[in-house]
C-alpha cells in the first residue's frame, strides 16, 4: 500500500528548493508590508524599516530555534549584485533632475568631504579608545580601526529614504541627504579598498597615498563615464522600438543594470553609474517609447525597489541572530557615540561654509535633520561581512549590527517627534498672523517667479550650453521623431482637460455641502468688520488651517520625490494643473491680441486655438 | 550662441551699471539671459517671451510679475527696463548701507523693495490695497477648494489685522507695519551670480 502511495505522490523538493525559497522569502516580505499598511496607525510611530527588522529577528529567532545553527547571513554577493541596484536605479531614474543639479556643489560637498571626515574621524578616534588598557582592544590596529571607520561612516540611501517618507521634509533638504547618501558610495568603495590594499601591504609609502587619491577620482568619474555610454545607447535603442513596443521597457532595466554590473567589474562605482545612465537616458527614452511602456516601466522600477528594500531589512534582522558576534560592549557604545558626534560636527562646519556661498540658507532645524537622518544601513551590513577573516571581525560585525540596528530603530523612530518638537518651538515663539501669512507666501510666489526670470539655478550657463548642444546634436540621433514635444503638448491637453470637468465638478461639491455652509454662517455671525475686538480664537484657527491647506505650494516647498506613488500623481502636478487652466484665460486673451501678427505661424492638429502658440510648454509635463 | 543683432555697448553698460548697482559680469549674464528669452531678435521683450518660461506659467502670481516689468501701458520692455526691475531684488550690500544719504535711493534698498511689492497688489495705483484688489491676489494664491465666502473672511481679517486708520483697505505705511517682523531683504533678494 505505501509504495503505491509512494507512486501517486512523490515529493521532490531539492529540485524547487532554491526558486521556491527565494520565492516564499519574497512572499513573505510582501505579506509583511500589507500587514504594516493595513494598521494606518503603526507607519506614523514606528518606520517601516524597524517593524521589517523586526520581523526578521522573529524569522531568524525561529530559523535558529529550529535548526540549532545559524541562520543564513545575507551574502555579501546577493545583496550588491541582485539587492541594491533596483533600489539605486529607482532612486535614479524618479530623481528630481532640477534640484539635484541646483543642490550639487553642496551634496558633493556632503558627500565626499564629510564622508571622509567621518571616516577618519571615527577611525581615528575608535583607536585612541583602543588604547586604553581596561577594554582589552589592544591588538585591533590603527589600519583595522580605520578601515572599520571607513565602512561605518557610509551613510545609507535605503534607510533614509525608507525614514524621510514619515517626515515631511522640503524638497531641498530630501534632495541634500538623498544625494549625499548615494553619492558617497563612491567614496565609501575607495576607502574601503584603499585600506583592504594598505592591510596587505608590508609598508605603506607616500605613492600609495597619491595613488589612492588618484583612485578615488578615478572611481567616481568612470562611474559616470561608464553610466553615460549607456544611458546613450539606451536611448539610441529605443529609437528603433517602434514596431515592438512590447519590449520597450525591458531595454531600459538591461541597460542600467548592464552599466551597474560594467562599472563594478572594473572596480568602478556601481552606484554612480547607475544613477547616471538613469539620468542621462531618461529624458530621451520617455519621448521615444510609449506612453504604456513609460507606466509599466515606472511600475515595475517601484515594485522592484519596494520588494528590493523589503527583503534587505528582513535579512538584517535574520543575520543578527546566530554566532557571528563578539560582544564587547565598550567598542560598541563607542563607535555609537562617535558616529552620532562625528556626523554631527561634520554638518556643523560643512553648513558653515555652505551657507557663506547661498542666499536659501540650510537652517538649524534643517541641519539637525540632516544629522540626525544619517542613518546606516545595509551596506554598512555588506561591507563588514566582505572583511577577510582575521583575528577581530567578529567585532565588527557586532559594532556594524549594534550601529544599524541603533540609528534604524533609535533615530528612525524619533526623529520625528524631536522634527515636531522643533516645529512647535518655533512656532510658539512666532505665530504668524493671516495678512503675515499670506504676504509671505505672496513673496515667496514673486521670488521664485524672479528667479525663474532671471534665469538664476546655480548652474544655468552648464545647463544653457547643453540644452544647446542637445538641441543640435543629441537630440537628432537620440530621439526618433524630432518635433515629438508636440505630441506631448497634445497630451497634456487632453489630460487637463479630461480631469478639469472632474475637478470642477468634484469642487463644486464641495462648497455646496450642507456642513461646510453651516460653518460659514456660524462664523459669519462671529466676523464682522464692525466689531474687531471680537478676536475669537476657533475662528482663527480655522483661517490657519484653510490658508495652510490651500495656499498654493511654492517650488521649493513641495517634496517632489515619493517612495509610493508615481510622479504626476501629486500635490504639486494638481496644483500646476489648476493654475495652468486658470491661466489659460489670460492665455487665450493675450495670443488673441496677437493673433493678427501671427497669422502665418503654422497650426497644430488637434490643439485648440488657443493652444496654438504654447508648442514651448510642451516639456512642461517633464516638470512633475 | 549665435549671432545676435544688438550688441551691449560698454556705455550702456555702464549706465545701466550706475544706476542698478549690478556688476560688469551680472549684467553681461543677464543681457544672454535676455538675448535668449528675446525670440523675436528685436532688442525688446513681449508679454509672449515671459510666458515661454514654463516655471512661470505655473507660478500662482505670473501674470502680475509679467505685468510689473512693462512700464504703463506698454507691450514692450528693452533692457534697461528689465535690469531696471530686477535691480529690486539684488541683495542689500553691508557697504550700501552707510553710502551717502544725498544720494537717490537705490533701487533695492528695503523701501523699494515693499514699493515694489506693495505695487503688485495695486492694480489701480491708488496707494490703497482694497479689499477688491486683495481678494483678487488671494484667489490667484489658492486652490479652487475655497468657496468665495471663505476667501472674503479671509480677506476681511486681513484688512482688520492691518488697518490702522480705519479706512477698510491698506495703505503702503500699514503694508509696511504687517512686514516690520518679516526679514525683506531675505525674503526679497536673489544672489545673482557673478
Amino acid at each position: 500500500m505505501v509504495s503505491a502511495h509512494a507512486l501517486l505522490f512523490s515529493l521532490d523538493y531539492q529540485h524547487v528548493q532554491i526558486p521556491f525559497e527565494i520565492t516564499l522569502w519574497i512572499m513573505l516580505a510582501s505579506l509583511a508590508k500589507i500587514g504594516f499598511h493595513l494598521y494606518n496607525k503603526m507607519p506614523t510611530v514606528v518606520p517601516e524599516s524597524c517593524l521589517l527588522i523586526f520581523v526578521g529577528l522573529i524569522m531568524g529567532g525561529l530559523i535558529y530555534s529550529l535548526n540549532d545553527k545559524s541562520p543564513p547571513v545575507m551574502d555579501s554577493d546577493i545583496f550588491f549584485l541582485y539587492l541594491l541596484p533596483p533600489i539605486v536605479l529607482e532612486a535614479g531614474y524618479f530623481m528630481p533632475s532640477r534640484p539635484f543639479f541646483e543642490n550639487i556643489g553642496t551634496i558633493l560637498l556632503y558627500a565626499v568631504v564629510g564622508t571622509m571626515w567621518n571616516a577618519f574621524g571615527i577611525g581615528l578616534s575608535l583607536y585612541g579608545i583602543c588604547q586604553v588598557k581596561y577594554f582589552n582592544l589592544q591588538d585591533v590596529s590603527l589600519l583595522h580601526n580605520l578601515w572599520f571607520g571607513s565602512l561605518i561612516a557610509a551613510v545609507d540611501p535605503v534607510a533614509v529614504l525608507s525614514v524621510f517618507e514619515e517626515i515631511h521634509v522640503n524638497e531641498k533638504l530630501h534632495i541634500l541627504v538623498f544625494g549625499e547618501s548615494l553619492l558617497n558610495d563612491a567614496v565609501t568603495v575607495v576607502l574601503y579598498k584603499l585600506f583592504k590594499s594598505f592591510c596587505e601591504m608590508p609598508s605603506i609609502k607616500l605613492v600609495d597615498i597619491l595613488a589612492a587619491i588618484g583612485k578615488f577620482f578615478l572611481v567616481g568619474i568612470g562611474g559616470i563615464f561608464i553610466g553615460l555610454l549607456f544611458g546613450v545607447f539606451a536611448a539610441f535603442t529605443t529609437r528603433f522600438t517602434k514596431t515592438i513596443r512590447v519590449i520597450e521597457p525591458l531595454f531600459v532595466f538591461l541597460y542600467s543594470y548592464l552599466s551597474y554590473l560594467t562599472a563594478e567589474l572594473f572596480h568602478l562605482s556601481g552606484i554612480v553609474a547607475i544613477i547616471t545612465c538613469a539620468m542621462s537616458m531618461k529624458r530621451y527614452v520617455e519621448a521615444n517609447i510609449s506612453q504604456k511602456s513609460h507606466t509599466t516601466i515606472k511600475y515595475f522600477m517601484k515594485m522592484w525597489s519596494s520588494v528590493s528594500d523589503t527583503l534587505i531589512f528582513i535579512f538584517l534582522g535574520v543575520s543578527t541572530i546566530g554566532n557571528n558576534h563578539e560582544w564587547n560592549w565598550p567598542y560598541i557604545c563607542f563607535t555609537i557615540i562617535f558616529c552620532l558626534i562625528w556626523r554631527a560636527l561634520g554638518v556643523l562646519v560643512l553648513t558653515f561654509f555652505v551657507n557663506k556661498c547661498h542666499v536659501n540658507t540650510v537652517t538649524r532645524k534643517d541641519q539637525f535633520i540632516i544629522a540626525y537622518g544619517g542613518l546606516r544601513g545595509a551596506i554598512c551590513f555588506s561591507l563588514v561581512f566582505l572583511l577577510p577573516e582575521f583575528s577581530r571581525k567578529k567585532l565588527f560585525i557586532a559594532a556594524t549590527t549594534v550601529v544599524i540596528l541603533f540609528t534604524v530603530f533609535v533615530q528612525g523612530m524619533t526623529i520625528r517627534p524631536l522634527v515636531d518638537l522643533l516645529d512647535v518651538t518655533r512656532r510658539r515663539e512666532t505665530s504668524p498672523t493671516v495678512s503675515e501669512q499670506i504676504l509671505i507666501r505672496f513673496f515667496d510666489h514673486l521670488l521664485a517667479g524672479i528667479e525663474d526670470i532671471s534665469g538664476h539655478w546655480g548652474q544655468y550657463y552648464w545647463k544653457d550650453k547643453l540644452e544647446y548642444f542637445n538641441s543640435r546634436y543629441l537630440q537628432k540621433i537620440l530621439l526618433r521623431e524630432y518635433d515629438q514635444p508636440k505630441s506631448s503638448i497634445v497630451l497634456l491637453y487632453e489630460k487637463l482637460e479630461r480631469k478639469h470637468a472632474i475637478e470642477l465638478a468634484e469642487a463644486g461639491q464641495l462648497i455646496h455641502t450642507p456642513s461646510s455652509t453651516s460653518l460659514l454662517r456660524s462664523r459669519e455671525t462671529a466676523v464682522s468688520i464692525q466689531s474687531p475686538a471680537s478676536t475669537n480664537r476657533d475662528i482663527m484657527d480655522n483661517i490657519q488651517e484653510i490658508l495652510t491647506t490651500n495656499l498654493y505650494k511654492i517650488r521649493r516647498v513641495a517634496p517632489a520625490y515619493n517612495r509610493y506613488t508615481l510622479p504626476g500623481e501629486m500635490g504639486t502636478a494638481e496644483q500646476a494643473k489648476e493654475i495652468l487652466i486658470r491661466r489659460h484665460k489670460s492665455l487665450r486673451l493675450s495670443f488673441s491680441q496677437s493673433d493678427s501678427d501671427q497669422s502665418q505661424k503654422k497650426l497644430h492638429p488637434g490643439l485648440p486655438c488657443e493652444w496654438q502658440g504654447l508648442e514651448h510648454l510642451g516639456h512642461l509635463p517633464l516638470l512633475f | 550662441m549665435g549671432s545676435r543683432s544688438t550688441l551691449l555697448r560698454d556705455e550702456e553698460l555702464e549706465e545701466i551699471k550706475k544706476e542698478t548697482g549690478f556688476s560688469h559680469s551680472q549684467i553681461t549674464r543677464l543681457y544672454s539671459r535676455f538675448t535668449s528669452l528675446d525670440k523675436g531678435e528685436n532688442g525688446t521683450l513681449s508679454r509672449e517671451d515671459f510666458q515661454r518660461i514654463p516655471e512661470l506659467a505655473i507660478n500662482p502670481l505670473g501674470d502680475r510679475i509679467i505685468n510689473a516689468f512693462f512700464p504703463e501701458g506698454e507691450d514692450q520692455v528693452n533692457f534697461r527696463g528689465f535690469m531696471r526691475t530686477l535691480a529690486h531684488f539684488r541683495p542689500i550690500e553691508d557697504n550700501e548701507k552707510s553710502k551717502d544719504v544725498n544720494g537717490p535711493e537705490p533701487l533695492n534698498s528695503r523701501s523699494n523693495k515693499l514699493h515694489f511689492a506693495f505695487r503688485l497688489y495695486d492694480l489701480d495705483k491708488d496707494d490703497k490695497i482694497s479689499r477688491d484688489e486683495l481678494l483678487q491676489v488671494l484667489r490667484m494664491m489658492v486652490g479652487v477648494n475655497i468657496s468665495d465666502e471663505q476667501l472674503g473672511s479671509i480677506a476681511d481679517r486681513t484688512i482688520q489685522e492691518a488697518d490702522q486708520d480705519g479706512d477698510s483697505a491698506i495703505s503702503f505705511t500699514e503694508f509696511v507695519k504687517v512686514l516690520e517682523k518679516v526679514d525683506v531683504e531675505q525674503k526679497m533678494s536673489i544672489r545673482f551670480l557673478h
